[in-house]
C-alpha cells in the first residue's frame, strides 16, 4: 500500500509494523509527530502497545530499558536536547544490552536555541554502544526501523534510526508501506534468552569488579563487529521480500568516478544533483552516502575510496578542536592503506543552514584545486 | 539443647518463616536497610521484581555474578528507580505477566533528591508499582554526605559540626500525599508486624504505593550496631518517625497513638552525629517534632 507521509510518521509506521509493545516518550520539536501518531495508534487499537507518557527523556529511556529487560519490544523517539538528557541512559541501554530502537531527529544543540538540522546531537552519542543508521528518505526510515529491530534483537544491541530535522522529518514523500504479514515473517516476536522474571531470579547490572567488567565490554565490541555483516545479510533478506535492499553504504555513480562527495543523511541526495551536473560539465563525480555510522562500515568505505582519485567528506557536524566527525572516521578507515586518495574535510549546514547543489559545486571546485589533504577544515557558506 | 528447642516452640510466629534474602550479603553490621528488605519480601513473596538504583542496596545484594536474593533485581541508574520500575511493569504486562509485583527500592538520596522527578512523574501517572524509600538520612553508600532527608542538626561529612545542617528534613510523605496516590505508609524496622501488615495491604492495591521506611545506619549515625532496632523504636515512640497511613492523599491515620510521647534527647544522645548539639538546638528539634505531631493527630498530611 502506498501512502504519502512525513518522515516523522514514517518512524511511527516503522514502530507499528514492528509491533512495538512498549513505547515511552516525551515531546520535543521536531520529533513530536512521531509519538503523537503512535499514541493515537495505541489508543485506537491499531497497535497493541502500552504508551508511557513520561515526564522527561531521561525517564523515557529508563522506562524503555525496564520494559526491554522484562522482555518487551520497545521503541522511543527524541531529538537534540532530549537525546543529550538521555545520555546516561544510552550508556545503560548499550552496556546493559537492551535492544531498544529509537528514532532521533537530528536537531542542533543549544545554545542558541535552534530547532533545525545538524548531526551533533546523535554523533555526540557515538560511544554509548548504540548502532546508528542515518536515513535519507521516508521509505528508508520505515524500512530501517523494521530492520533495526531485527539486527538489534539478534545482537542485543540498541539502535538509533536518524533523520534530518525538517528536511526529512517534516517532508512528505510517497512511502510503500510494507505488508504487515510479510513484516511479521521478516521480524518474528522478541524472545530474549534471559529476562527479568521471578521464574528465573537474576541480578542485572550489579557491582562488577575489574575481574569481569572488561570481558563484558569486550563482548559488546565483538558483537558490534558482527553487525556490519548482519546488517547486509538482513538488508538483502529485506530486499528479497520487499524489493528494497538495505545496506551499510549507498554509492552513486562511484564506479568510474575520479572525485566523490562522502555524505550522510539527506545532504547525499542534494549531492547527487550536483554529481549529475558536474558530470555534464565533464567532471567524473560520484557520491558515497554512508548510512551506518556505528558500526562504522570501514570495509565498504575503503572499497569505494580505493577506486577514486580524490574525496571530499562533507560533515553536517563539528567535533570542536578536531573538525568533522565523518571526516575523522573516513580518514581512520584508510589509514596506512596504499592506493587511497587524498581526503579533504568540509563542514556545512550547521543549525539548519541549507546545503544546496551550489554548496557541493563550491566544495568540488575547492577540492579539485588542492592536490593533497590539508589539515585545515574548510567551512562552506560561513560568514567570516 | 532440648530445652532451647522447647522454648522456641512457645513462640508464635507473626511473620512467615520463608526468607527470600540469604546470608552472605554485603551490608554493614546493624544495617537497618537489610532488615527492611527482609520484612518487605516476607510480605510480597517470590512473585516480585526489584528495581534498585545507586544506594547501599546497589552493593548489599552482592557483586556480579552473585546475588543474595531469591527475587530478580534490575540495578538501575541513580535517578531512575520509579521510571525503570514503570517500564518493567509495562514490559511484564505486555508479555503476559500481570501478576508480578514491581518494586522500586531506593535510598533517601535516590528518592528525596535525585530521583524525585521520576518518582513524581510515576506517582502523577499512578503507575502500578510499589515505591519503597529506605531512609538512613544521608548518602551513606558514598560515605555519609547530607541529603535533603538529613535532619536538622546532624553532622555528615559535608555538614561538619561547625556547619551542621540547619534546614529541616524534607517532608517526603506530604509531597507524595499531594500526588493523591492510593496508598502511602510509613514503616519502621522496629515494628515488623506493622510493616508486614501494611505491605500485604499495599500488595493488593492497584496504582502507585509509597513506603517511607525508617532504617538506622550505625556507620553513618555513629551509633552502636546493636542499637539499630532500639533507635528505630525510640524514633517511633518519641514521634520523630510516626507510623501512619494516608489513603488517596486525603487523611492521615496514625497507626500507633502515643499517650506519653518521650522527649527526643535520649534518641539523639545515642548517636554520634548529634553529639555537638546543645540544649538550644535540641529544643528546636523537639519543637519541630511536637508541631508535626500536633498536625498529624488532627489528620493533616503534613
Amino acid at each position: 500500500m502506498k501512502k504519502v507521509m512525513m518522515g516523522n510518521h514514517a518512524l511511527s509506521y516503522g514502530a507499528m509494523l514492528s509491533r512495538a509493545q512498549v513505547i515511552s516518550a516525551y515531546p520535543i520539536t521536531p520529533q513530536t509527530q512521531v509519538v503523537e501518531l503512535l499514541s493515537e495508534m495505541c489508543s485506537d487499537g491499531t497497535l497493541n502497545a502500552q504508551f508511557i507518557k513520561v515526564e522527561s527523556e531521561h525517564s523515557a529511556m529508563a522506562s524503555c530499558i525496564g520494559a526491554s529487560v522484562a522482555g518487551a519490544r520497545t521503541f522511543t523517539a527524541t531529538s537534540s536536547q532530549g537525546l543529550a538528557l538521555m545520555h546516561e541512559m544510552l550508556h545503560w541501554a548499550g552496556g546493559g544490552r537492551h535492544p531498544i530502537v529509537m528514532g532521533n531527529v537530528n536537531r542542533s544543540m543549544a545554545p542558541g536555541w535552534s530547532i533545525w538540522a545538524d548531526q551533533n546531537d546523535s554523533l555526540s552519542q557515538r560511544d554509548t554502544g548504540w548502532m546508528q543508521f542515518y536515513c535519507a528518505s521516508n521509505q528508508e526510515v520505515v524500512d530501517t526501523v523494521i530492520q533495526a529491530f531485527k539486527v538489534a534483537e539478534a545482537l542485543m544491541i540498541p539502535a538509533m534510526v536518524i533523520l534530518d530535522a525538517f528536511a526529512l522529518s517534516h517532508t512528505y514523500e510517497v512511502v510503500d508501506v510494507p505488508d504487515q504479514g510479510l513484516v511479521d515473517k521478516y521480524l518474528p516476536p522478541f524472545k530474549p534468552a534471559i529476562k527479568l522474571t521471578p521464574a528465573d531470579p537474576r541480578a542485572f547490572g550489579g557491582l562488577t569488579g575489574a575481574e569481569h567488567y572488561m570481558e563484558l565490554r569486550y563482548k559488546l565490541e565483538t558483537d558490534m563487529e558482527k553487525a556490519p555483516a548482519l546488517i547486509e545479510e538482513t538488508g538483502r533478506e529485506f530486499g528479497k521480500i520487499f524489493g528494497r535492499d538495505l545496506g551499510l553504504v549507498d554509492p552513486y555513480r562511484c564506479d568510474d568516478a575520479d572525485f566523490i562527495f562522502v555524505t550522510s543523511g539527506t545532504a547525499g541526495f542534494t549531492a547527487r544533483v550536483a554529481v549529475d551536473e558536474l558530470r555534464k560539465s565533464g567532471v567524473k563525480a560520484g557520491n558515497l552516502r554512508i548510512k551506518v555510522f556505528r558500526p562504522f562500515p570501514f570495509e565498504r568505505v575503503r572499497e569505494v575510496l580505493g577506486k577514486v582519485k580524490k574525496a571530499a567528506v562533507v560533515d553536517r557536524n563539528c567535533s570542536y578542536g578536531a573538525g568533522g566527525i565523518f571526516y575523522q572516521e573516513v580518514k581512520s578507515a584508510i589509514y596506512g592503506r596504499p592506493g587511497m586518495p587524498p581526503l579533504i574535510g568540509y563542514i556545512a549546514g550547521l543549525g539548519g543552514r541549507d546545503i544546496t547543489t551550489d554548496s557541493f559545486k563550491e566544495i568540488a571546485a575547492d577540492a579539485m584545486a588542492k592536490d593533497r589533504a590539508e589539515e585545515e577544515i574548510v567551512w562552506i557558506g560561513v560568514k567570516k | 539443647m532440648s530445652q532451647e528447642v522447647k522454648k522456641e516452640k512457645k513462640f508464635t510466629m507473626t511473620l512467615p518463616a520463608d526468607e527470600l534474602m540469604a546470608c552472605g550479603h554485603l551490608a554493614c553490621q546493624g544495617c537497618g536497610a537489610t532488615l527492611a528488605m527482609r520484612y518487605m519480601l516476607k510480605a510480597l513473596g517470590k512473585q516480585t521484581v526489584l528495581c534498585i538504583p545507586a544506594c547501599c542496596w546497589a552493593v548489599i545484594d552482592g557483586p556480579y555474578p552473585y546475588s543474595s536474593m531469591d527475587v530478580p533485581i534490575y540495578h538501575c541508574a541513580f535517578e531512575t528507580a520509579a521510571s525503570t520500575a514503570t517500564g518493567v511493569k509495562a514490559g511484564l504486562e505486555m508479555t503476559g505477566d500481570a501478576e508480578t509485583t514491581v518494586v522500586a527500592w531506593a535510598g533517601d538520596g535516590g528518592t528525596f533528591d535525585i530521583g524525585i522527578q521520576a518518582l513524581s512523574g510515576a506517582a502523577e501517572r499512578n503507575e502500578d508499582i510499589i515505591y519503597v524509600c529506605y531512609d538512613n538520612e544521608a548518602y551513606m553508600n558514598t560515605g555519609i554526605q547530607r541529603s535533603s532527608a538529613t535532619p536538622y542538626g546532624a553532622w555528615t561529612t559535608t555538614t561538619p559540626v561547625k556547619h551542621f545542617k540547619n534546614r529541616p528534613k524534607k517532608d517526603i510523605v506530604a509531597i507524595m500525599a499531594a500526588h493523591r496516590i492510593p496508598y502511602i505508609a510509613t514503616a519502621s524496622i522496629s515494628h515488623p508486624e506493622d510493616f508486614f501488615k501494611k505491605m500485604k495491604k499495599a500488595k493488593d492495591i492497584k496504582g502507585t504505593r509509597f513506603f517511607h521506611v525508617y532504617a538506622p545506619c550505625p556507620t553513618g549515625w555513629k551509633s552502636r550496631p546493636d542499637d539499630t532496632i532500639k533507635l528505630a523504636r525510640m524514633a517511633v515512640q518519641n514521634g520523630y518517625f510516626p507510623l501512619l497511613e494516608i489513603e488517596n492523599g486525603e487523611k492521615t491515620t496514625l497507626n500507633l497513638k502515643l499517650k506519653d510521647r518521650k522527649p527526643v534527647d535520649d534518641y539523639l544522645r545515642l548517636q554520634g552525629r548529634f553529639r555537638h548539639l546543645g540544649p538550644e538546638q535540641i529544643a528546636v528539634i523537639q519543637a519541630e517534632i511536637d508541631a508535626r505531631w500536633e498536625r498529624l493527630t488532627k489528620g493533616c498530611v503534613a
